[in-house]
């Protein structure tokens, strides 16, 4: 199981990578971590002509407070990394409940934050979080830089907005409000497997309920899926009692969600699932209450 | 030539200096944390050393219409291409049947596939190149053109009729059939109070080891020698198999097995790929090495289990099982294996159906199929966990059905100690099994009156825990009965030479191999404690054909039975040398003397006399000094074949306490409880462990492992990734602990512990999980018990 | 064939060799270093037999370049077995003590695995140690050893406070 054979060159700079990207068209991929493009090169699932290395690029791996109260995080942020980070715990505590059900640590210490979401499997947490948090993404490309909403940046299984050519360089969210709060869960067969269903959640809270709350779900689908209905039946000003709330939007979730069949499981397991998933997470949400 | 008839004590192993019953650590363990293991490819390899890839069939079942390698020959560094014809002018093909399964039949299987690929995965087309990556470059310039032809996949269906043929040249998908008759089983139906029954399934698995199958075969024409490393449990058997096939005289062909990274079964089979790595050796004359990735170990290394089976338990009103009727169909892939056959799981699972049991009436009916799948054989347990799952299930059901617990209910039907020897309704003999101190011993180890007590607390907050029992039997120490009376060239018996060395070692070599159960530091301990010696001063050499004598090597749990037992003899007659020529040079009755920690000593007052090292400097340098006409025998060797009973049966009773989330389907595993008896303990260390790798396995069984298979035959989860092994997060501890009912039919007393584990674990998790969703009205007969297939059984899943 | 010159400090050596992109670290430590402590099992990242310290961090040998390693300082089981590696060398001896390995071609990676652990924690919990090391496969223990090694391996480590 060895990949086909391949050229390497290590970037010296974001516009080094880009304009390699653009020298060799169709035969160049970037990569940084490398923890899901090598599985798939081992597998000869992914023969490219040139590998561009941006992993050396140190710039790439802050995480940052912007001028206006947002947290940058740079794509070269290792998993580790967002484990570790003060920041991270303390402004956007989501990416760090999420962090821990990826793999295990020899792939924490190695796989990117930026690595994961160009990658795009539709059964990996970042992704959803990045959804959850209404973050944005940064690209630098040939025709220079741009932003893109994490809402939109997530096309289809291992499709992304980024075009040829183009490099995410960093991600940026809005910190934590004092009323906001997060969850997250998910269930996979074993601990660090890829999830079978899982949830990332942001919200805001006030007087024991939901004001507002986005609720990104994966492996569910092609992408992370916001569960736009299910979300307003949690937040429904006409439903004042949080349990009929919760029974709605479970309900609403069969609206929002269409999983699909795989050999490891059904879509009506993981439509079920996703249920149970939203009363728990919503439930951790309420008890644990806002700025968490 | 020295006399046998110098005294030895009645019983070596309890002499004051054994070390039989110790926890010594294993004497290879220190080597292997360091990172310096003797694995198959880490053989430094002979200079020129080529190697192997295998292009493989990407369909069920097809007919291969053309081949076009030119321009895989003509890629970088490739040195030979072969097609299944070209190995089939170096290699005779096989069958893999043998006469003693009345009725087994399989087709001609070739190295390569010639013309017709009957599972996806099947070995196509060799490439032997100067690196494994320019071999996988070489293949993706391969053209094969494939007919398809329709698969056949579900054990069911295969029998039908209409069904495809995979070897038209049998008539049918049918490769086995057997029945077992004993008692009247319908008319104690008719009679039975209560019947209980099911349908249970039970998955494909893929054995997994972490050290994938690796072979690398030097042949030197010149002396037409061929020497294989290979990571293999069996080097005898090997070496037997590449001369017979390749055409080369036994002495010429030299198998090392060193250091062997997992095997459990799998690794004693013969594959195409491996058999087609040597014979590119032979043809080119260069050394050749094949690892086999990842990729192709899912679908070609051999598959276990697969069994659909029909089956009904008859209970009295006092609640006596009285009789079972089992039908068993279970699917074996393309080709019954090469050459054990596939047939001995299906008949192990039919005859051990009910062991544990009193039932006196019995009817199994046993079908072994053909599909286009990987070819399925012996893998740990053979046969066990299918007839531990199916009895035990049963058993559960007949406890509630007549309102027993379902301890109580085991102990009204266990076999009682008054009964042995017995011969159960298929046929097997118990020496003495110890059921009934097993069950009471188990009984107080996981104090299961307070587990009751927290099972209904927990219900009270809406957690849902189980407790699942699952008495087992276990076949150990394999006679010629199991595979040599068919015509199989696969010996029962082990060799073993014992030296006294001129510094005074004893080297133990010994044709048991290690795989990690810890052989070695068995055989060490045997042979310490016959002998007489501290164990450091034994060296205990094994896997190698050319280095120790000819013998079963191991598997079925034969080891510490059948190696230890002829190490033990061994031991014993080098004892007797030794303390006959201690006797001539001290001038004294040998039977006055004694050796203990490497010291001839007085019997009587334990005095040292003399060192086994200046014994040995005496007989290897100085012979002049002993009298005229004595010759030092400084050498023993012996073999040894149980011959009391076909095989060895051990017994024992596992525990499983799980909590299930009744709205997600998962499991959470609790706590494990194991006590079983496998006759003498040798190392209590190294048993438990054997105990516990192997209760994971049949974890594995219960929650994970499954190969699944699309309609069309292809394997859909082939990676580590999808197929789901246990691992560290979700095993609970597991606690063992033993009842001692030493075999009589050898001086040792060990039966052997590797199936142990294996047998009855999976079977005590599904009842601990049906103990859990009782309440609900839910049960579940297939595993694994994935959390899907438990949410269905809870009716939480529409469709 | 392009090959590029590749330096990397491995236990404490620097060494140059030319190698294919292709090359991964492990391949790259076995094949042209004959450090074969470090073991093939997957390939794909999941089985942890490969796992090395990069940095003083674990990763996978599989999935990482030898020419991403280049400049990096790499650990095997080898280098963590020389003197000085009081973590390792506590592991090691529990391992063999407590017979927490059969085959022992899952045990050098889990013992680098154990020693990251043991260096940023020295008193895991049981599930800690069964978290650190779930992304390691053993087929032959069932890992109550293993688990119980890496505590024993932390008491021993506690009782004889000394300089790492």
């Amino acid at each position: 199981m060895k990949p086909a054979p391949f050229d390497y060159v290590r970037a010296e700079s974001v516009h080094h990578a880009v304009r390699l990207l653009a020298e060799n068209k169709d035969g160049a991929r970037i990569i940084a971590g490398g923890q899901s493009l090598m599985t798939a090169m081992n597998f000869r699932m992914s023969s490219p002509a040139l590998l561009v290395d941006i992993g050396e690029l140190e710039h790439l791996r802050d995480i940052t407070l912007t001028a206006d109260a947002r947290l940058r995080i740079g794509a070269l942020t290792r998993h580790a990394d967002l484990d570790a980070s003060p920041d991270i715990a303390a402004h956007t505590p989501l990416l760090r409940k999420a962090i821990r059900h990826v793999a295990h640590t020899a792939i924490r210490n190695r796989g990117t934050f930026g690595g994961s979401l160009s990658h795009a499997d539709p059964a990996s947490e970042l992704p959803a979080c990045v959804m959850a948090l209404d973050a944005t993404i940064h690209i630098v490309g040939p025709d220079g830089d741009r932003v893109v909403p994490a809402r939109h940046f997530f096309t289809g299984v291992h499709e992304t907005a980024l075009g040829a050519g183009e490099v995410l360089v960093a991600v940026e969210l809005d910190v934590i409000k004092a009323d906001e709060v997060s969850g997250f869960g998910e269930f996979a067969r074993r601990q660090g497997d890829y999830a079978m269903v899982g949830l990332a959640a942001h919200g805001r809270i006030a007087a024991g309920l939901l004001t507002a709350v986005d609720l990104a779900f994966f492996a569910v689908g092609s992408t992370p899926i916001l569960a736009r209905r299910a979300a307003a039946a949690l937040v429904d000003p006409a439903t004042p009692d949080p349990a009929q709330r919760l029974q709605r939007a479970r309900e609403a979730l069969s609206l929002d969600l269409d999983p699909p069949d795989d050999p490891q499981s059904s879509a009506a397991m993981r439509m079920e699932l996703a249920r149970v998933l939203l009363g728990r997470v919503v439930g951790d949400m309420l008890a644990r209450g806002a700025g968490a | 030539m020295m006399s046998d008839r110098a005294p030895v004590p009645p019983l070596a192993l309890d002499r004051p200096n054994s070390y039989i019953g110790r926890s010594v650590p294993r004497p290879n363990a220190r080597r292997l944390v360091q990172g310096r293991g003797h694995y198959t490819d880490d053989v430094a390899a002979p200079a020129g050393v080529l190697h192997a890839a295998f292009l493989r069939s990407p369909y069920a079942h097809a007919r291969i219409t053309h081949i076009d390698v030119a321009a895989a020959k003509a890629a970088p560094g490739v040195a030979l291409v072969v097609t299944g014809a070209e190995i089939d002018q170096v290699c005779e093909p096989w069958v893999g049947v043998l006469s003693h399964f009345k009725g087994l039949r399989s087709a001609t299987q070739h190295a390569l596939a010639v013309d017709h690929v009957v599972w996806q995965g099947e070995p196509v087309v060799g490439v032997a190149a100067l690196t494994r990556a320019m071999a996988e470059d070489a293949l993706s310039l391969i053209e094969i053109a494939y007919a398809e032809l329709p698969p056949v996949t579900d054990p069911d269906a295969a029998l039908l009729p209409e069904s495809p043929l995979i070897h038209p040249e049998l008539g049918s998908n049918l490769a086995f059939a057997l029945t077992v008759e004993s008692g009247d089983a319908e008319a104690a139906f008719r009679d039975a109070h209560t019947v209980v029954s099911g349908d249970f399934r039970f998955g494909r698995h893929s054995p997994v080891t972490l050290e994938a199958r690796s072979v690398l075969a030097d042949f030197n024409p010149s002396e037409r020698r061929l020497t294989v490393h290979q990571s293999t449990q069996t080097p005898y058997q090997m070496q037997d198999i590449y001369a017979r096939h390749l055409g080369l005289p036994q002495a010429n062909v030299h198998v090392i097995a060193k250091d062997v990274g997992g095997s459990f079964g799998m690794k004693l089979h013969v594959y195409g790929d491996e058999v087609a790595t040597v014979a590119m050796s032979v043809i080119l004359g260069r050394a050749v090495k094949f690892i086999a990735d990842r990729l192709e170990s899912f679908p070609s290394d051999i598959h276990a289990r697969d069994h659909r089976v029909r089956a009904r338990m008859a209970v009295a009103a006092d609640g006596e099982i009285t009789a079972m009727i089992v039908d068993d169909l279970t699917g074996v892939g393309a080709f019954s294996a090469y050459p054990r056959t596939s047939a001995v799981e299906g008949n192990q699972a039919i005859r051990l159906m009910g062991g544990p049991y009193k039932l006196r009436h019995y009817s199994g009916n046993l079908r072994v199929v053909f599909q286009n799948k990987a070819v399925m054989s012996q893998y740990r347990a053979v046969g066990h966990p299918i007839a531990c799952g199916v009895t035990e299930a049963l058993v559960d059901q007949a406890a509630a059905a007549i309102g027993l617990d379902p301890l109580e209910f085991r102990r009204r039907n266990l076999l009682t100690d008054d009964v042995y020897p017995y011969t159960s309704p298929t046929g097997y003999l118990f020496e003495r099994l110890s059921h009934h101190q097993c069950v009471d011993k188990l009984e107080r180890l996981m104090d299961y009156p307070a587990l009751r007590a927290d099972q209904a607390e927990a219900r009270t907050k809406g957690v849902v825990r189980g407790i699942g029992f699952a008495v087992f039997i276990e076949i150990t120490n394999p006679g010629p009965a199991f595979y040599g009376v068919g015509g199989a060239r696969i010996t029962a018996q082990d060799g073993c030479v014992l030296t006294l060395e001129p510094s005074g070692n004893i080297r133990c070599a010994v044709s048991v191999t290690e795989q990690g159960q810890g052989t070695e530091a068995i055989m060490a301990q045997i042979a310490a404690s016959a002998v007489g010696v501290r164990i450091e001063d034994v060296r205990v050499i094994t896997g190698d054909t050319a280095a120790t004598p000819y013998g079963g090597a191991t598997w079925a749990s034969r080891g510490a039975g059948i190696g230890g037992e002829t190490v033990l003899i061994t031991g014993k007659a080098l004892r007797a040398n030794l303390l006959r020529l201690a006797g001539i040079l001290l001038q004294m009755p040998p039977d006055n003397l004694d050796i203990s920690d490497g010291l001839i000593v007085d019997n009587a007052t334990g005095r040292e006399r003399i060192t086994l090292q200046e014994l040995a400097r005496i007989a290897y340098y100085r012979p002049d000094t002993l009298p005229q006409g004595v010759q030092a025998e400084l050498t023993a060797a012996h073999h040894h074949v149980p011959r009391g009973q076909p095989f060895a049966f051990t017994n024992g009773i596992q525990a499983s306490h799980v909590e299930v989330d009744v709205e997600s389907g998962f499991v959470r595993l609790l706590n494990h409880w194991v006590v079983e008896d496998c006759g003498r303990v040798i190392n209590p260390l190294l048993v438990d462990e054997q105990i516990r790798g192997g209760v994971v396995q049949g974890i594995g069984a219960a929650l994970f492992e499954e190969c699944l298979y699309s309609e069309q035959g292809q394997l859909l989860n082939g990676t580590l990734a999808d197929y789901l092994v246990p691992m560290a997060s979700e095993m609970p501890d597991i606690h063992v602990d033993h009842v001692s009912t030493p075999t009589l039919h050898s001086e040792l007393g060990a039966k052997g512990v590797g199936e142990a584990g294996t047998a009855g674990a999976a079977a005590a998790v599904l009842n601990a999980i049906n103990d859990a969703l009782q309440p609900f009205g839910a049960r579940l007969s297939q595993m694994p018990a994935t959390p899907e297939r438990i949410l269905r059984a809870l009716g939480k899943l529409a469709g | 064939m392009t090959t590029m010159a590749t330096t990397i400090s491995v236990n404490g050596t620097s060494v140059t060799r030319q190698v294919e992109p292709r090359t991964n670290l492990v391949d790259f430590l076995r094949g042209e270093l004959g450090l074969t402590g470090t073991h093939v099992g997957c390939e794909h990242g999941v089985c942890g037999a490969c796992t090395v310290l990069m940095d003083g961090a674990t990763v996978r040998g599989c999935l990482i370049l030898a020419v991403q390693a280049s400049g990096r300082d790499v650990l095997t089981i080898e280098g963590l077995s020389e003197p000085g590696h009081r973590i390792t060398k506590a592991l090691q001896e529990a391992f063999v003590l407590r017979n927490a390995l059969q085959c022992g071609f899952c045990t050098p990676g889990i013992l680098v695995t154990a020693t990251e652990l043991l260096t940023q924690d020295p008193a895991p919990s049981r599930e800690l140690i069964r978290e650190a090391i779930s992304g390691h496969y053993c087929r032959c223990t069932g890992y109550h050893a293993i688990v119980d090694a890496v505590q024993q391996a932390a008491d021993v480590l506690a009782a004889t406070q000394g300089p790492a």
